[in-house]
């Protein structure tokens, strides 16, 4: 009987249902309080600051010696981008921290705000694609033309000839609006200057904290190791938690000057305006399709508005190059041409979103499936049937290897659940009483817990990717696995006291894991990308396995046996065979107080440390949607949503399904709901809950789930990524429901979200009804 | 409106003596006056939920009352809802049915579901669903969340 397997009650329960976590908000109460003055402008000059009398403020020209972030790829097609801390001259979107302003209080550091007189010169400014491609097109950074940072290109020449020879070929744009990741938990942080020690401690709610005092003590020019950085309890990230940001600098800063500690807790209206956004994408994608569906070529145009500046460590290159290197997703088709370009305009900056581009690049290829399947007279099962990855290992168009999955089963599986005859039937019938119905299914595979190796061939200055894991047994028995990444919410001291339980043969309980403080923990990345469970998990196993080694020696030295025969179980180190065991905290106990009798041993104490560095490995998923479209309104009804996934081994089923389940309401969100929106001057309209409209408990049906368990050598557990996949697939599941219900009309829907009112113009515009 | 004014807020049975401007609200006052953080705020404009609170048995956006508002009201907070270490039915059916993840938004809908089943344990799934719906969660998808809630309201009829 193994832990992992087991739908564990999570660790980590308890201080959150009892209001004793400790969140930065909480850390902050205290402090001095720190609020931004911010452009109000999406372009211009800054002509004159004027502080008042009695109010205590920090501008850019205060900040001698802080340097700009300035993140990097190293490869031709890349064009850096300098993010000035607090900027001197110049503002680049609406929201942009211009001056910090100190006070008791956050209510004074508020009123002071409304005090402090920035002089703005407004130019002109580009917000989306049309305005911000033109040649003579007002330009965010001098150094860029056309607002062109990422400018990618893939084109072998079978690609022309496959487009030549093909029986059909199929044209679709594809529009994704942008949305927030919105955490429940805005952004903040409190940092506290130690006069004893000289250090600065930064408490800050983050996915990354080892890199974010990285990036911080870069820019402050400051020793690292000055600088410790601490997650509290976190409450949501998915990626906008992920980089470090001038407010953070700005609150070093001024602890390290003042001598003092100093916080600083986000609004929402300021994370909705100035917090990192995702998912602005526009794709035109060509399909060289055989006259039986076999999709035999593939030509995309892919461009990602990445807002004013870079994210660091990722950059503005994360959703361009994702896009292009991993468009061709399941589909065996041997022949790709793209061009990828991230585009910077006078918005809200990026950062990687929960799926990055991958709900859009999937949301591409799977209305390219069902629109081809409409020309050639295919059901939506039958195409993918015809085009999905069926033999493993498969080296996909762009040279990525994917492990084995379980692609066509999570397809068959699905149309069986949904029972698509069945439903079609319900749908005609449906349709005659004058409601209409819609099903769509999206088929995807997503990289998941992949280090270096995947990460080396996008020549980043920072190459992310290994994790590092110590595992120490106390003198007590207990033991302590310390993590480099830091969870936000996903349930890992749960799931990996799961995984080191089964190495050392001891209870989960007895195991703490500790994360998120850079003095406690080995360096290490973060929870993003869907690979805590792969990575941290796969370090945790080798690490314990490297410390159960250890336990072993010992046992076989108290016994008087071999250690190849001694077992770790249910807390007791057994010979193999024979009745001679001894408790697991008796060789914890001896192993430090009784050194002297391991003379044999080559360190003392019971301690390991190990790294994993794994190249990646895929999940896959077959989502389902069923909608009704009331055509009236342009509202749409999720009526059911099914989800076949592949995320191999489950370490701890529950917390899987709330991971996958998570994700498909963001998705859902993505498709039906949310979107961050500017007008034509840069101006943001969606600042506020009134606007930004986040679905509630009554838009979500019961999302039902199925799990397949493809096990691979790519992953050590056995496990594969599950965080993202939710989020990559219902977009594209929701969307082709919804133009399966409106095609009847002659409505063709390829942009999301796809709200009422938009989806009612489309409706109006294609049967000529004004009502 | 920064001149303070004196209030005596009972929370969870215990009675708070503080200074607090008018403008403070009880969400504020809550968590800085009375130093009971484990209320949060997530969009301190009355629609996420997080900072929800019972006041005199009703839930209540805190955010969106002033701290004078309350001042002879009985408030309750997740605070106040274990008994000692023994969680509430509602806590403890969170807990069992995996209904948070990061647990931000955990307290705002504790104090919500515990309102509602304290007024109608016996509340049908609809009215439930909608009921719940006053609230945002971000990671759970809900799925879990009103599966835990009917399982509490099971045990509190």
């Amino acid at each position: 009987m193994t832990w992992v397997g087991r739908s564990l009650k999570r660790f980590e329960d308890a201080p959150l249902l009892t209001g004793r976590a400790r969140f930065v908000a909480d850390a902050a109460i205290g402090a001095r309080a720190v609020r931004f003055v911010r452009s109000p402008i999406a372009a211009g000059r800054i002509a004159g600051i004027d502080i008042p009398d009695g109010v205590s403020a920090v501008t850019g020209a205060d900040l001698i010696g802080v340097k700009p972030f300035r993140p990097r790829l190293n490869r031709p097609d890349f064009t850096p981008i300098e993010q000035p801390i607090l900027p001197a001259d110049r503002v680049r979107f609406v929201g942009e921290p211009v001056v910090a302003v100190i006070a008791e209080t956050p209510e004074a550091a508020e009123d002071a705000v409304d005090r402090v007189d920035v002089r703005f010169e407004p130019t002109p400014a580009v917000t989306d694609f049309a305005s911000a491609l033109k040649s003579d097109a007002p330009r965010v950074h001098d150094h860029a033309p056309a607002n062109t940072v990422v400018d990618a290109k893939i084109r072998p020449p079978a690609v022309e000839a496959a487009f030549a020879a093909a029986a059909h070929t199929v044209t679709i744009e594809i529009r994704s609006g942008r949305q927030s990741a919105f955490p429940l938990e805005t952004r903040g942080a409190r940092a506290d200057y130690d006069p004893a020690t000289g250090r600065t401690t930064l408490t800050v709610s983050t996915q990354m904290p080892h890199i974010v005092r990285t990036g911080l003590a870069d820019v402050l020019g400051m020793r690292e190791d000055d600088l410790r950085v601490i997650a509290p309890a976190v409450g949501g990230g998915f990626g906008q938690k992920m980089c470090p940001t001038p407010e953070y600098v700005v609150l070093i800063w001024l602890a390290r000057r003042m001598k003092g500690s100093f916080a600083w807790i986000e609004d929402r209206h300021e994370n909705l305006m100035a917090s990192f956004h995702g998912r602005d994408q526009a794709h035109t994608v060509k399909g060289a399709f055989a006259a039986d569906g076999k999709l035999l070529a593939i030509d995309v145009d892919l461009l990602c508005n990445i807002g004013a500046y870079s994210c660091f460590p990722v950059t503005h290159g994360v959703e361009p190059l994702m896009a292009m290197a991993e468009f061709p997703g399941p589909y065996d088709f041997p022949a790709y041409a793209a061009r990828a370009r991230a585009i910077t305009t006078n918005t809200c900056s990026m950062a990687p979103y929960r799926g990055v581009s991958r709900p859009v690049i999937t949301l591409a290829m799977e209305r390219l499936m069902d629109t081809a399947a409409a020309k050639l007279g295919l059901d939506p099962v039958a195409i993918r049937r015809r085009n999905l990855v069926a033999t493993f290992p498969y080296t996909s168009a762009t040279g990525i290897k994917y492990d084995a999955g379980a692609y066509r089963e999570a397809l068959e599986i699905a149309a069986e659940k949904v029972d698509l005859p069945g439903f079609r039937a319900r749908q005609i019938a449906a349709r005659t009483d004058g409601r209409y119905l819609g099903i769509g299914f999206a088929t995807f595979n997503e990289r998941t817990g992949y280090g270096t190796p995947a990460f080396a061939p996008r020549l980043m200055e920072v190459t992310l990717g290994y994790e590092t894991v110590e595992v120490a047994m106390d003198p007590s028995g207990f033991v302590e696995a310390r993590i480099g990444a830091s969870p936000h919410g996903q349930g890992l001291a749960t799931t990996l006291a799961q995984i080191v339980a089964d190495e050392l043969g001891i209870a989960p309980d007895t195991i703490r894991v500790i994360h998120g403080d850079t003095d406690r923990t080995p360096y290490g990345w973060g929870t993003f990308a869907s690979r805590g469970i792969v990575i941290v998990g796969g370090a945790c196993k080798i690490a314990a396995a490297k410390l159960a080694v250890r336990l072993r020696a010992l046992a076989a030295t108290l016994l008087q046996a071999d250690a190849g025969k001694i077992e770790l179980a249910d807390g007791r180190a057994a010979l193999a065979g024979g009745p001679s065991s001894i408790a697991i905290a008796d060789l914890a106990r001896a192993a430090y107080h009784q050194a002297h009798q391991f003379k044999d041993q080559p360190d003392i104490g019971l301690s390991a440390r190990a790294s994993y560095d794994p190249a990646g490995t895929f999940s896959n998923a077959c989502h389902v949607a069923i909608v009704e479209v009331d055509v009236e309104t342009g509202g749409v009804r999720l009526e059911r949503f099914v989800a076949v996934e592949d995320a191999g081994r489950l370490v701890n089923p529950t917390i899987v399904d709330g991971q996958v389940r998570g994700g498909i309401v963001q998705g859902i969100a993505n498709a039906l709901y949310e979107e961050i929106l500017y007008d034509r001057t840069g101006n943001i309209l969606t600042t506020s809950l009134m606007d930004y409209a986040v679905p509630t408990a009554a838009e979500i049906p019961p999302i039902e789930l199925h799990h397949l368990e493809t096990i691979t050598d790519a992953s050590i557990t056995g496990a594969k990524g599950v965080g993202e996949g939710g989020a990559i697939g219902a977009p594209a599941a929701v969307i082709n429901a919804v133009a399966d219900a409106v095609a009847p009309l002659g409505v063709a829907v390829y942009e999301m979200p796809i709200a009422p009112q938009r989806l009612r113009a489309l409706i109006r515009a294609a049967t000529g009804k004004q009502r | 409106m920064t001149d303070k004014i004196a209030v005596t807020l009972r929370v969870n049975g215990c009675d708070y003596r503080i200074d607090v401007e008018p403008r403070r609200t009880l969400a504020d006052a809550i968590r800085t006056d009375c130093g009971l953080t484990g209320t949060h705020l997530g969009c301190e404009h009355g629609v996420c939920g997080a900072c929800t609170v019972i006041v005199d048995g009703r839930a209540v956006r805190s955010c969106l009352m002033f701290a004078v508002q309350a001042e002879g009201s009985h408030i309750r907070t997740v605070e106040g809802l274990a008994d000692g270490e023994r969680l509430s039915p509602v806590q403890q059916a969170f807990h069992d049915h995996h209904a948070l993840q990061c647990g931000f938004c955990t307290p705002g809908f504790l104090m919500l579901a515990t309102a509602i089943l304290e007024d109608n344990p016996r509340i049908g799934a609809d009215d439930l669903r909608h009921a719940l719906a006053s609230n945002l969660c971000r990671c759970t998808g809900y799925h879990n969340i009103v599966i835990a809630v009917q399982a509490a309201a099971e045990k509190m009829r």
